[in-house]
């Protein structure tokens, strides 16, 4: 190889092995990776089976709350939730239908939720303000319809 | 040499091509109506639908257009590099190309007749007209059979020059060939054995995430395949355009062969934020998604010491002299020039959106089609613009006259105005949040999504403007290809005849292995193994019950 191509491909690769080693602590030591959870359901079934018997907001412990959401062309259930600053939210989701995204444009919450799949995903909002929830996941002619709004107060 | 090919591998290669840019036509048609939908300035008619709209246009440039474009190309320079093709190459390629355009016909009458609105993923349990999937399934065993007759013929030159490295094209475009095909089996098993029972109702459900993860195995690599053919373009054509040589024979030829083992293992990078994979396979095949960054970074290297050496024999001087040198009035050099002017930000883009958690960011937003615009639709696409304005009077035996010249720069120049336009305001819009994938919608005039419509470059008008452009030049493009093709003069003397550029390329210092197929295709299968096995017996063993079909457009 030629003098500075050996250059460029050292400092390169050396740059993109420094990214991976970045994600990869982000990943396994802070939690942080992108949604991945493993549980299943019978999509027929999702209104008979738990949680999701029973969709709404939780409060499971001290500042920290449970929105159970199915997700169906073209809504959410529940719609227009409420939860205090400062709390841990996760939301745990799956869909009644087709395929739905989740994601709220400000943050970093972005999750594909599936049918036959419980996705799970934890925010914190520090900020009060009312937050856009869309499905980024095209679902059908309504699709751009498809929203609600979680009001931090 | 400036010989022109076979009369009938030239019918060949141009049909191919034409039919390319028939989809091409309407496909760019429905972008421009989509741009204009999205900002809500025109509605379409009530038998009209967006999301319809939408998936002609992907289905009809992302895979039509550059497929059908693809073979003509490689058709061409296989027949140019190494000769004439044999009646039995050329019947099969037939029969290749027919069976491609009954595919093509069969999906896009599916989908203008509205049974298809499944968009180019055609995600499940979304469940279009069976005759979709079996379209494309044709498309897909069309262009294996055109592939194997190249390969034929390649296996024919081999035996007539044993021990002999074949030519740097016809290298590449058995390299391309080989990874096309080990792509394509994922979206094969996924058609026969998921999607075509299911949507005929044989069977009543089918597996949501094992059709994703073996269709994304099947899509990553298929941009792969878009990219290869333009590497071809910027490693074989360019350097004969401006007057070199190939940078290094061995670094080209190795560079294709890391794009084979890495390109496949990789699909689960588009699947990110799903449920159902664990965390670590997802990390995995990011890994492998960066390996296959390395191969492109040789190429950049290569090719700008080409440019370098180049046009410091011109008498280009000082640190960046040798760059005024290249020949910018060429519009086969500065299209392509251009073109890969592009794919730095896109490339750094799909680091980005490569990069695990960092995808949460932007996974299905307008970014990601700020993204695909400005890697397939720009340094593909007009890396392949640039092959037309001189394949096509190549093939049709016309000369290249200074007119079309002039308008093929302005055709560039605009396609490359009107992208930037587009494409910055998408990347914009997206970090914004805006999705992709939707049609016009204010949320119920929401505060957060009227920012979509306000800003300067974050907004769905300078989108617009950038659509717009970008049509005119796609007509233009499309009038250059007609008058290539039955009007311009024809060429009467060997002198006028529109080359083939091939550079030069020195193989002496090449080793041999790299063309042992069965090296690269082994430890191809093995990485896929590796990057797949366990996550999918765990979707199969640990499925939930399956999913039933649904219309809902």
């Amino acid at each position: 190889m030629h003098r500075l191509e050996e250059i460029w491909m050292t400092v390169s690769v050396g740059i993109l092995i420094i990214f991976m080693a970045i994600v990869g602590y982000q990943t396994f030591s802070l939690g942080m990776g992108p949604p991945s959870h493993a549980e299943t359901i019978d999509p027929q079934k999702v209104e008979e089976t738990a949680p999701f018997d029973d969709p709404g907001v939780k409060k499971i412990g001290d500042n920290e709350y449970e929105v159970v959401m199915t997700l169906q062309s073209f809504a959410f259930n529940p719609s227009n939730i409420e939860v205090p600053a400062g709390a841990k939210v996760t939301f745990t989701m799956t869909a009644m239908d087709v395929t739905h995204g989740f994601q709220l444009p400000g943050t970093n919450i972005n999750a594909m939720v599936m049918p036959g799949h419980i996705q799970k995903i934890s925010h914190t909002f520090d900020e009060p303000g009312e937050y856009l929830i869309i499905c980024n996941e095209y679902c059908g002619v309504g699709h751009q319809a498809m929203s609600t709004t979680i009001t931090v107060k | 040499m400036n010989s022109i090919i076979d009369k009938q591998d030239r019918k060949l290669a141009l049909s191919h091509i034409l039919v390319g840019y028939f989809a091409f036509l309407i496909g760019t048609f429905c972008g421009l109506l989509q741009v204009f939908i999205r900002n809500d300035a025109i509605e379409l008619p009530n038998w009209l639908d967006y999301y319809q709209i939408l998936t002609a246009h992907g289905v009809l440039l992302a895979l039509v257009f550059t497929t059908f474009f693809i073979f003509g190309f490689l058709i061409s320079g296989m027949s140019k590099t190494l000769g004439t093709f044999g009646p039995k190459t050329r019947g099969f390629s037939w029969i290749g190309f027919y069976l491609m355009v009954i595919g093509t016909t069969m999906t896009t009458v599916t989908i203008i007749s509205g049974q298809a609105s499944v968009l180019y993923t055609f995600y499940a349990p979304l469940q279009a007209s069976g005759w979709f999937y079996v379209g494309l399934a044709l498309v897909i065993v069309g262009s294996w059979v055109l592939g194997f007759s190249l390969i034929g013929h390649y296996i024919v030159w081999k035996k007539a020059h044993k021990k002999q490295l074949s030519p740097l094209f016809a290298f590449m475009t058995v390299a391309t060939i080989i990874l096309w095909v080990i792509a394509c089996l994922g979206i094969v098993v996924a058609a026969l054995f998921q999607f075509i029972p299911w949507a005929f109702g044989w069977v009543e459900t089918i597996n949501v995430e094992l059709s994703r993860s073996l269709f994304w195995y099947f899509g990553h690599p298929l941009v792969y395949f878009w990219l290869l053919p333009a590497y071809m373009a910027w490693y074989v054509v360019v350097p004969k355009i401006i007057g070199g040589k190939v940078f290094s024979d061995a670094l080209a030829r190795l560079s294709f062969v890391l794009f084979i083992l890495f390109s496949i293992p990789v699909g689960f990078h588009h699947q990110l934020t799903e449920p159902g994979i664990e965390s670590f396979w997802k990390f995995l095949q990011v890994v492998l998604t960066f390996m296959v960054i390395i191969p492109s970074l040789m190429t950049a290297f290569s090719l700008f010491a080409t440019f370098e050496i180049t046009g410091r024999k011109k008498g280009g001087r000082g640190l960046f002299g040798w760059f005024t040198k290249l020949p910018w009035r060429d519009v086969r050099f500065t299209s392509i020039f251009i073109a890969m002017a592009f794919f730095i930000p896109g490339g750094a883009g799909g680091i980005i959106n490569a990069s695990f958690q960092m995808n949460e960011v932007i996974h299905n937003t307008m970014w990601v089609v700020g993204h695909f615009h400005i890697t397939v639709g720009t340094p593909v696409a007009m890396t392949f613009m640039g092959i037309t304005f001189w394949l096509i009077p190549h093939l049709t035996g016309r000369k290249l006259t200074k007119s079309i010249k002039k308008l093929a720069f302005i055709q560039i120049i605009t396609w490359a105005i009107g992208m930037l336009l587009m494409s910055t305001s998408q990347h914009i819009l997206g970090l914004l949040g805006a999705p992709r994938r939707t049609s016009y919608t204010g949320y119920n005039g929401n505060n957060v999504a009227l920012e979509w419509f306000d800003g300067i470059l974050s907004n769905h008008v300078t989108m617009a403007i950038g659509g717009s452009i970008l049509f005119l030049s796609a007509m233009l493009l499309i009038y250059i290809v007609v008058i290539t093709c039955v009007a311009s003069p024809k060429a009467t003397t060997e002198a006028e005849l529109v080359e083939f550029p091939i550079a030069e390329s020195d193989p002496g210092a090449t080793p041999r292995f790299l063309e042992n197929w069965w090296i690269w295709i082994g430890i191809c299968f093995a990485l896929i193994a590796i990057a797949y096995t366990i996550p999918i017996m765990d979707m199969i063993q640990h499925a939930p019950p399956g999913s039933t079909g649904f219309q809902t457009w």
